[in-house]
Formats: C-alpha cells, sequence, structure tokens
C-alpha cells in the first residue's frame, strides 16, 4: 500500500457559484482522513473530484505511487473506491452486490466466494446473504456499500457521509467498521461527514472545509 | 344447429386432432414472428441501450421519431416493404416478395421501434447512482453499460415481450408482402381473414383460438416477469 493522493488546487463551480475554490490537500497513504463541514459546503464534491467521478473546472488530482505520478485509467480506477451516500443497490441479492467489483476485475469463482463471505461477516450482513438487496433497511444498505467496496481491497477508499439518516444502533455498527479498518491498516480511509464529534472520534487527522477551502487541521 | 356454435365445435375438433395445416399454419407464424422479433431485438436493444446512455446531436428528433414509430400502420410498412422488394424496387432483384423473408423483414420493422423504445425507457429509468456505483466499483464502460442493461432486464422484457404481441397479431404488412399463399406464406391472421371471406369459419375460429391462447400466454409471462421486477421496499 503506497498509493498517495495530492490535490493541487482544484476549484469547482455549479451554476456559476463556486463550491471549491483552489483547494489543496495531500494524502499519504494509511489512516483515517475525516472532512467535515455543513451540508452543501463542498465535501462530496470534493470526493467525487478526488475518487475521479467528475472533473474539476481548474486544478488537478494526483494520485502518486513510489513517486511517479499515475495515469487515471481503469487500472489506477481500480485501486481505489468511493462508497456513494444512496450506495446504488443492485436489484439483486446481497452476495450478488457485494461480488460485484470482483467479477468485474474477471476474479475466480471460488475466490469471490471466500472474500464475499468474509466481508460480509466482518459487516454483519452474512444472514442477509440471499435477501434481494432492495429490501434492506437504510443502515444496512450503508453496510452492504461499504462491504461492496472492502471486498476489492482498495488502497484508498472514500466514503460519503457514511452514517447520514441512519439509526444509532447502525450508526455505531458502521463506526465499528470504520475503527477496524484502522486497525487493521489496509487503505487509506477519507471521509465526508458533518457530525463533528462522532467524525473526530474515528479520525487520525481531521480537515475542515469552509467557504470552498479546506483547512487542515493536522492530526487529532 | 347455431353456425357459430358449429363453427367452435368443428374448430376444437380441428385443435384436438392437431390438423395439419392448422400446425403447419401456426408453427410458420412462430418462426416468422420469432426471427423477426430475434432480429428486431439484435439491432433494437443497442439502439434503445445508445439513446438511454449516450448524449449525441439530434438525441430528442430520434427518440421521438422511435417513440411515433411505435404506432406505425402495419400495412404502411407492408406498402413500404413492397415497394423496395418489388422487381421494379431498388431489392428487387433478390426476389424476396411473397415469401417468408418478406415477411419477416416487414414483421422487423414494425417491432424494432418497440423493442428499442421501450428498451430506451427502462434504461433510462435506472438511477444514476447505479452508474456512478459501477463506476466506483472498477467496471469498464462496457461493463458499466452491461450493468445498467441488466437493471433495467425486467422492464427491457416487457418490451420484447410487447412487440412480440405486436407483430403475431400483425396482419396488414404481411398480407401485403407475403401474398398469402397456402402452405408458404400462409400464417394464422392471414388465415383468418381469407377464410372468414369465404364463410369457412372453423378454420378461422380454430387459429382465432390459438392466437388468443398464444397472446394469453404472453401477457401472463409478461405478468409474471413484471412482477419479479418489482421489489416490495419496506423500510
Amino acid at each position: 500500500m503506497s498509493l498517495r493522493l495530492n490535490v493541487l488546487n482544484i476549484s469547482k463551480s455549479f451554476n456559476g457559484k463556486a463550491i471549491l475554490k483552489e483547494c489543496s490537500v495531500s494524502f499519504d497513504s494509511g489512516g483515517v482522513h475525516v472532512l467535515m463541514g455543513p451540508n452543501g459546503s463542498g465535501k462530496s464534491t470534493f470526493l467525487r473530484i478526488c475518487a475521479l467521478l467528475e472533473r474539476p473546472d481548474k486544478g488537478e488530482v494526483r494520485y502518486v505511487s513510489e513517486s511517479a505520478t499515475l495515469e487515471k485509467d481503469i487500472s489506477l480506477k481500480r485501486r481505489i473506491t468511493l462508497v456513494l451516500p444512496g450506495v446504488g443497490v443492485f436489484n439483486t441479492t446481497v452476495f450478488e452486490n457485494v461480488a460485484y467489483g470482483l467479477q468485474m476485475r474477471g476474479v475466480k469463482k471460488k475466490e469471490i466466494e471466500e472474500k464475499t463471505l468474509r466481508v460480509l461477516e466482518f459487516v454483519g450482513l452474512t444472514h442477509k446473504r440471499d435477501h434481494n438487496a432492495l429490501v434492506l433497511s437504510s443502515g444496512e444498505i450503508q453496510r452492504l456499500g461499504i462491504a461492496r467496496a472492502l471486498v476489492i481491497e482498495p488502497e484508498i477508499l472514500f466514503l460519503d457521509e457514511p452514517t447520514a439518516y441512519i439509526d444509532q444502533e447502525n450508526t455505531e455498527i458502521i463506526e465499528d467498521i470504520i475503527l477496524n479498518m484502522k486497525k487493521q491498516g489496509r487503505s487509506t480511509v477519507i471521509i465526508t461527514t458533518h457530525y463533528m464529534e462522532r467524525g473526530a472520534r474515528l479520525a487520525d487527522r481531521v480537515l475542515i472545509i469552509q467557504d470552498g477551502q479546506i483547512i487542515d487541521k493536522k492530526s487529532v | 344447429m347455431n353456425p357459430i356454435l358449429t363453427g367452435f365445435k368443428e374448430a376444437l375438433t380441428l385443435i384436438f386432432n392437431l390438423d395439419r395445416e392448422l400446425l403447419s399454419i401456426i408453427s410458420l407464424s412462430l418462426m416468422v414472428s420469432g426471427t423477426a422479433l430475434v432480429l428486431a431485438t439484435a439491432a433494437g436493444l443497442p439502439m434503445g441501450a445508445f439513446m438511454g446512455l449516450k448524449k449525441f446531436p439530434f438525441r430528442g428528433v430520434i427518440i421521438s421519431l422511435m417513440n411515433t414509430f411505435m404506432g406505425l400502420p402495419p400495412v404502411v410498412v407492408g406498402l413500404f416493404v413492397y415497394l423496395i422488394l418489388s422487381r421494379s424496387g431498388p431489392l428487387g432483384f433478390m426476389g424476396l416478395l411473397y415469401s417468408p423473408s418478406a415477411m419477416v423483414i416487414a414483421q422487423c420493422i414494425l417491432a424494432f421501434p418497440i423493442v428499442s423504445s421501450l428498451s430506451h425507457a427502462a434504461i433510462v429509468h435506472v438511477a444514476p447512482v447505479i452508474r456512478q456505483a459501477s463506476m466506483t466499483l472498477g467496471a469498464t464502460p462496457f461493463q458499466v453499460t452491461l450493468n445498467i442493461m441488466r437493471e433495467a432486464r425486467y422492464g427491457i422484457m416487457s418490451g420484447v415481450i410487447a412487440a412480440f404481441g405486436r407483430v403475431m397479431a400483425e396482419v396488414g404488412a404481411i398480407l401485403i408482402v407475403g401474398g398469402n399463399i397456402a402452405g408458404y406464406t400462409r400464417v394464422m391472421t392471414t388465415t383468418i381473414a381469407l377464410e372468414t371471406d369465404k364463410g369457412n369459419f372453423e378454420l378461422a375460429i380454430a387459429l382465432g383460438i390459438m392466437l388468443l391462447s398464444l397472446s394469453l400466454l404472453i401477457n401472463m409471462f409478461l405478468y409474471v416477469i413484471q412482477k419479479k421486477g418489482m421489489v416490495t421496499i419496506v423500510r
């Protein structure tokens, strides 16, 4: 794991309104980085640009490995992933949803089964493996989104508001999952949230987004 | 006995005795409409996906045209195909007029806009977050397209089945380009029209019963597919 992310002077506007103004920040590999800010402050836009789902109007996102800047091609995109706020559940079983990323990478069936079951257990969804994913509760859907991301073992995992609009019980389960990931130290985790206290509890490093700019509060 | 009742009685006798003429007409109908449907799906599905997933000049015009063509009058299609395939037409040298191939072409033209328009509608109904989720999970653009089509599968299947129902029940176009030649281009709908004209009701009624049964079967299948696609969300 040596993928680093450098965000260089990115700006983004929607309908003439500047959401991000020349933001620059670097993420070394490892740790949990929490980006905080109120709703509408541009956290999700920042994350989507970092995850290469959107392009900035100005500036650049650079992924660096072994001091070489990587091309933004499919091989790089397969080393990172973003769990969207709505997750984007596929109309199929929980198992198939989680296995999707591995299937797209042409992983062998047996390995898919092993990895998928392991991750389902990690997020506490083993008992729902054969259920249609659309019937899960909001909290379970969020856990499914995390499972779907974890199974592909990303070097950088972006979580956009992972605990928004879900109940206390599921919030705690997801926070435990993130703390476990932190302990395992396999991925760099970058989270956005507007829950300040909860975010700070998970973070190795806190960043605040304010007036379209990112203020680095450094390590917690 | 009432001629209608007599007609029904003799029609049922034909069906239960598996009358050879009846069976050959039904099998030709299924062959022509089935082939037309396969070809229309092979062309209409990628067209529907393209219209649903790509932005290109005059996209709105093409979508509107496809929607309009869903209601194409079969006789107009028949006339158009006739003019193309007639001896003086641009494809007259192929000698396809009054053959099952000409009937397949006509039905394919009728089915194509239905498959492409309903596939397009099903694909655009797939939430944008599904596309983004596929991308974030490392799918290539082609894999993303396949996943969106998989999400739209029930809507797409409904479109294909609706197109099959339309071409099976169609009479105007195939009558013009097929010529209703006994044992060669005579299918269920054209036979019903001809036999009714002749006052030979038993075969017409027997085919009518078979056509209705087939239509019922298709609609039951459609219902099952649509039901399968509906997931009750309790949250």
